[in-house]
């Protein structure tokens, strides 16, 4: 018997049932509105009903991070297809699996200038992993399976599926998702072995070895960070997290450096610079990592592992580049280590580790807390262990307040940090923090946030209270856009222009115009009391934390400068390296 | 060891599904990521696997070549990639209309020329011709110098096909 037919509207839906969706984060609108009409006659998927499309792919965003499912978002044409631009963008540099399903004008419309029309193929071409525009019902459901497919295979990404009007309304028959071989998208997942097995036989004979991890690890799934964390025990050498790698590997371990790159430790930074072999896993060298490419762990042999063959020597030449996904070479290189009976140089090690310790004995993170004003460092210290041991998720905006989150904050587990690390999107944290919440409902999610970046999507508050969802919002407020303050101090002589927040609201009263609740500390020795009565209120909670307004982070490397060339909160006046012309070019 | 910063040419051969917006997608990775085009052709070559052939000269440091390759790879739609500069010899191909005015005896140097290049006239007026030619872009381009003084007044090139020598296919 042939299958019944079905409206476009409905093979959509009943595709994202079938590929196990259980939440879409949407903005409805005239191109959409079959869409609505099909999800209204459902059970199966709930639909959060964000306030801006910005705010619906960064809780897809949180979502699919927190998770490791892929987030989907339901958005109309024109503006809203645009609106979610810079969320596509941010997954795309972040390698987020996310599906956004974009309403678009009827097909004898395109073209025409139409009401809320927007060439949205062509708009989110360059920041999706791959986009489709579906002419006919009859592909419905074939490229939704697909578009599934691609977003989470390989090296994940957003992917847009663009819908005219009129296929949601014309009649098809339904296909079930089947293991299609895609004609010509086959990423590779296996490495190869004996690339492996050379990169293993390197890292025995190490003498100073680190691994340098990214959110690759965390990318291929809990396994991979199980896999990663064994296999660093096994070697007993240092290891380093980027940004998008913290809680691939405990934090507490004795064997972790912290970050590393233009705010990371000064241990971690120093070891990447003076080592020998280089085992970056899951990271791609970025410029926040290297410093100037041309001083970058001159001595070192590199091994690079990547689902990506295009990450491989993009930036710095490696000696022994493996393609494949991480968990799987990982499991290769354990078995290798073992059937060779590697065992480490423990002289060298022992050497190293006393190097490392030097380094690290500089406590390149220690603040001082005194005076009456609170320090951002301290309150995020004490964030960290009034909540240690609960089942809890950070979310960050972008600046001063997300790298000492990054800094402070301590991460034992994967998928437990959504910070938007390439693209660097304020106003990411809040609604990120939703899609948490929403897929883990009984976790304590906090958003670390800065008062200027909470602007930029304080809309999704309406969202938070109308789902009841009892995300924490850490808010430090320094009344200025922090980083970009520090950097007018460091580079352009402390003109602080345009850096300064005026006509901040209140923000406790916000908070409850929206219907939370909201806190303010402003006195160093009532942070405690903030924090612990931010965690035990119920329901979402905005506290204002007022810090030093002109605090910076460090350590830094400034642009342009070598990795190993470091600014610490002590020496920053002074005998600190001076920045180029060239540095002050770089970004 | 290649020296890094020197510039190569190369011929990349990549085909694709012949499939909306596909070009785009390639242009717009070469735009996007500052890569060169240098010369560019597509067309359908396979019916029924409803395949393009898209053929792009490009130059650029060897670290560049490798990410352009590697970058095309990444694209969905793309089967495969071969870049013929280095996977040994090829065979390349660009033909050129030149349209030619002018009467006299340079009329009939441009004729002459044209002979020895084995060009043919495709059209002809009382006072201009266009000429068909073939070959190698050194051979098209010192053609189309040649005709410069004896009237030129414009020139369509095609762009470089090329396919592998041998029985070896992409």
């Amino acid at each position: 018997m042939a299958n019944q037919e079905m409206t476009g509207a409905e093979i959509v839906i009943q595709a994202l049932v079938d590929q196990g969706v259980e939440v879409i984060f949407g903005y409805p609108g005239g191109a959409v509105l079959p869409l609505y009409d099909a999800l209204f006659k459902q059970n199966s998927i709930r639909h959060i009903l964000v306030r801006q499309e910005g705010g619906a792919v960064h809780a897809a965003e949180g979502y699919a991070r927190s998770t490791g499912k892929p987030g989907v978002v339901l958005v109309t044409s024109g503006p809203g297809a645009t609106n979610a631009v810079t969320g596509l963008a941010d997954a795309l540099l972040d390698s987020i699996p996310i599906i956004c399903l974009t309403g678009q004008v009827a097909t004898h419309l395109i073209g025409n200038d139409a009401f809320q029309e927007a060439d949205t193929v062509g708009i989110t071409r360059p920041v999706t992993k791959h986009n489709y525009l579906v002419k006919s019902a009859k592909d419905m459901a074939r490229t939704v399976h697909e578009a599934f497919h691609v977003a989470t295979s390989g090296r994940p990404g957003p992917v847009v599926i663009d819908l005219p009007k009129d296929t949601q309304f014309e009649e098809a028959e339904y296909l079930p998702p089947a293991l299609v071989q895609h004609k010509s998208y086959k990423p590779q997942v296996k490495g190869d072995l004996k690339a492996i097995k050379e990169a293993v036989s390197l890292i025995a004979n190490a003498k100073k070895p680190i691994f340098y991890t990214g959110g690759g690890v965390i990318n291929s799934g809990p396994k991979a960070s199980d896999l990663l964390t064994k296999f660093v025990r096994m070697t007993g050498y240092p290891i380093t997290n980027t940004l998008m790698g913290l809680g691939s590997y405990p934090a507490s371990d004795r064997q972790f450096l912290g970050m590393l790159g233009m705010h990371g430790t000064y241990e971690a930074n120093h070891a990447m610079h003076d080592c020998d072999v280089m085992i970056c896993i899951g990271a791609r060298f970025d410029d926040r990592i290297t410093g100037r490419l041309d001083a970058f762990s001159p001595n070192s042999k590199k091994i690079h592992v990547d689902i990506d063959p295009s990450s491989i020597n993009k930036n710095v030449p490696v000696d022994i580049p493996i393609v494949g996904d991480v968990a799987h070479i990982l499991e290769d290189m354990i078995k290798v280590w073992k059937t060779d009976v590697c065992r480490p140089d423990a002289a060298a090690l022992e050497e190293w580790w006393q190097q490392i310790e030097g380094w690290r004995s500089r406590d390149c993170l220690k603040f001082t807390q005194s005076g009456p004003i609170i320090k951002p460092q301290y309150a995020l210290s004490r964030l960290n262990e009034l909540t240690k041991g609960k089942n809890r998720y950070f979310t960050t905006e972008v600046g001063q307040h997300q790298m000492w989150a990054a800094q402070y904050l301590q991460f034992e587990e994967p998928n437990r940090w959504m910070t938007s690390g390439g693209l660097g999107t304020m106003g990411y944290g809040l609604p990120s923090a939703m899609g948490v919440q929403v897929a883990h409902p009984d976790a304590l999610v906090i958003d670390v946030s800065g008062e200027a970046s909470a602007m930029m999507n304080i809309q999704e508050l309406s969202t938070i209270m109308q789902y009841r969802l009892p995300v924490k919002v850490f808010l430090l407020n320094n009344e200025y856009m922090g980083m970009v303050r520090q950097w007018q101090e460091l580079l352009h002589g402390s003109r602080y222009s345009e850096s300064y927040m005026e006509s901040l609201p209140d923000f406790v009263k916000l908070a409850e115009a929206f219907g939370g609740t909201g806190l303010r500390c402003t006195d160093p020795d009532k942070v405690d009391e903030a924090i612990i009565q931010m965690i035990e209120t119920d329901g979402p909670v905005l506290l204002d934390m007022v810090v030093d307004k002109e605090e910076n982070v460090f350590p830094m490397v400034p642009s342009g400068a070598a990795h190993n060339e470091m600014l610490l909160a002590d020496n920053a006046e002074g005998e600190g390296p001076e920045v180029s012309r060239e540095g002050m070019t770089l970004v | 060891m290649i020296e890094k910063t020197e510039i190569h040419r190369h011929t990349i051969a990549v085909l694709v599904d012949n499939e909306f917006g596909v070009l785009a997608r390639v242009v717009g990775l070469f735009s996007g990521r500052g890569y060169n085009i240098e010369s560019l052709t597509v067309a359908k070559v396979d019916e029924k696997e409803n395949l393009s052939r898209i053929t792009i000269v490009t130059t650029g440091t060897m670290m560049v070549i490798e990410q352009i390759k590697a970058q095309l790879n990444r694209l969905v739609p793309v089967h495969s990639i071969a870049d013929l500069t280095l996977d040994g010899p090829s065979v390349e191909r660009e033909m050129a209309l030149v349209k030619v005015e002018g009467t006299g005896e340079k009329r009939v140097e441009a004729l002459r020329m044209a002979d020895i290049f084995r060009a043919s006239a495709v059209d002809v007026t009382e006072s201009s011709l266009v000429f068909e030619v073939t070959g190698d872009r050194e051979k098209v381009k010192a053609f189309v110098a040649l005709m410069e003084p004896l009237g030129e007044v414009e020139v369509c090139r095609t762009g470089i096909v090329a396919l592998k020598r041998g029985h070896e296919t992409i």
